[in-house]
């Protein structure tokens, strides 16, 4: 089922901001947060040392329309996948997955390959994640 | 899918519900808070099958410690097999409309315990502490067969009472030193109380605080059989959590053995239904000012000062009334 939000005035993305694994390095995290609120979406942050079996309960409970997925512990080739695993196994296979973190090259490649949406370095700039993740929220708009 | 949906006296989405799907759930609760049509036929097919469960409301300034205090709450109840669901609202940004919803931090778990569920929701523009969809998601987790339903308001000030107008108790949640005992006499939050909590207890300064609060209750107001408990809490060293709930299960039971909550129960159904119509009224005449080149006119009329707000006012609600 897609969501016909088809009020006179479009519904707010709904956005998972979660930090799986074991750093406590939340920055980052708060900072998109930051700057998807201000783009009008409403962020749920469910902050730091997260399984990726409370992100995906935690994605179903608020129906969310997309989930961003900080990492800077390096575990990111053992957590990411199993989140969408999980997902899927749980009928919520459909919800954009992307990630932000310290993530080799190789890795993105690989990651890409199953499933996760986008992927944000270091460098990449708050339009940028912005404008990526209204995208992914909303492929039709 | 739609037009199978609409015609059937029973969505799917509402059997769902009732056989405790949790996707069905969160995704009907997104849709009352879209202001979705879909959302209409699932609450008429629920409403007679809510058990009015106790809905617990938790109110108070921002920073006092209430995501905590209701993770604590929820591990309580939990350990004693009681199935919770919580609804965790947080405020909107009057400029993007964006919100971030924090609760969830303090909220843990144990994995795959499908007894409890939280959802975060944003005030969308609400005032009073609670978001519009509120009450009408709280009734779906009634349906879908939760003990009872946690509300935690937005962090509030002394006005934001909107709390009473769906909680069968309130709990007001304070801190030591919030200001001397003045405070407690002043109008709004403090009298929506039928629990107060002091929470950090392990702070100084809690003792004094528990002694006003103490003082204020004993001042009344008179002519209700129930005189608020006044708990005690700390977070950080888990204390006084059971004794809190039981002052919450006592106000529960007191309103079964007075009557009140059938009566609270009638005063906020109706305030709801004239809310709802007070709301679709609203919306629509705020539309027909905007489109109408009658209204428009009258409103025109108004900004150049001819005719005043109050007369204006008069001929929108003829018109209203005749059209409906």
């Amino acid at each position: 089922m897609t969501k016909a939000r088809g009020a006179a005035k479009p519904a707010p993305i709904r956005v998972l901001i979660a930090k799986p694994g074991l750093d406590g390095h939340d920055r980052g995290a708060k900072v998109v947060a930051r700057a998807l609120r201000d783009a009008g979406m409403e962020v749920i942050y469910a902050g730091l040392r997260q399984t990726p079996e409370e992100i995906v309960r935690a994605s179903i409970e608020e129906d969310v329309d997309l989930i961003g997925l900080s990492i800077l512990s390096g575990a990111h080739m053992a957590l990411i996948p199993r989140v969408l695993t999980l997902l899927k196994k749980n009928g919520a296979g459909k919800i954009p997955v992307f990630a932000g973190g310290i993530i080799p090259d190789e890795d993105a490649r690989r990651l890409r390959s199953a499933g996760v949406r986008a992927i944000f370095g270091p460098g990449a700039s708050l339009d940028e994640i912005v404008s990526t993740a209204t995208k992914l929220a909303r492929p039709a708009a | 899918m739609t037009a199978r949906r609409r015609t059937s006296p029973v969505p799917a989405s509402a059997r769902a519900i009732l056989r405790g799907d949790r996707r069905a759930l969160a995704r009907t609760i997104s849709a009352i808070e879209d202001g979705e049509a879909e959302a209409t036929p699932v609450l008429r097919a629920l409403f007679p099958r809510t058990r009015q469960v106790p809905v617990i409301g938790f109110a108070g300034p921002l920073g006092v410690g209430k995501s905590s205090l209701i993770n604590l709450l929820v591990r309580h109840l939990r350990a004693q097999g009681t199935t919770v669901a919580v609804i965790a609202v947080d405020p909107s940004s009057p400029f993007s409309g964006g919100s971030v919803l924090g609760d969830r931090i303090r909220f843990e778990s144990r994995p795959g315990d499908q007894g409890v569920f939280f959802r975060s929701m944003a005030s969308r523009g609400a005032a009073g502490g609670i978001a519009a969809a509120t009450r009408e998601a709280a009734r779906l987790m009634d349906a879908a067969g939760f003990d009872l339903v946690l509300v935690e308001t937005v962090g509030s000030g002394q006005v934001d009472v909107a709390i009473r107008e769906i909680a069968t108790t309130r709990v007001v949640v304070l801190v030591p030193h919030l200001g001397d005992e003045v405070q407690t006499l002043k109008a709004g939050l403090f009298e929506i109380a039928d629990v107060f909590c002091v929470n950090k207890i392990d702070l100084p300064g809690s003792e004094h605080a528990r002694r006003d609060l103490a003082e204020l209750v004993a001042l009344g107001p008179k002519g209700r059989g129930w005189t608020p408990r006044v708990a005690g809490t700390s977070t950080t060293v888990p204390t006084g959590v059971e004794a809190l709930w039981h002052a919450i299960e006592a106000h529960e039971k007191y309103l079964d053995a007075s009557g009140e909550r059938a009566e609270g129960e009638r005063h906020r159904l109706a305030a709801e239904i004239v809310g709802l119509v007070r709301d679709r009224v609203g919306r629509e005449l705020t539309e027909r000012l905007e489109r109408d080149p009658t209204l428009r006119r009258l409103l025109d009329q108004v900004v150049a000062r001819s005719i005043d707000p109050r007369t204006a006012a008069d001929r929108l609600d003829g018109v209203a009334r005749r059209s409906t």
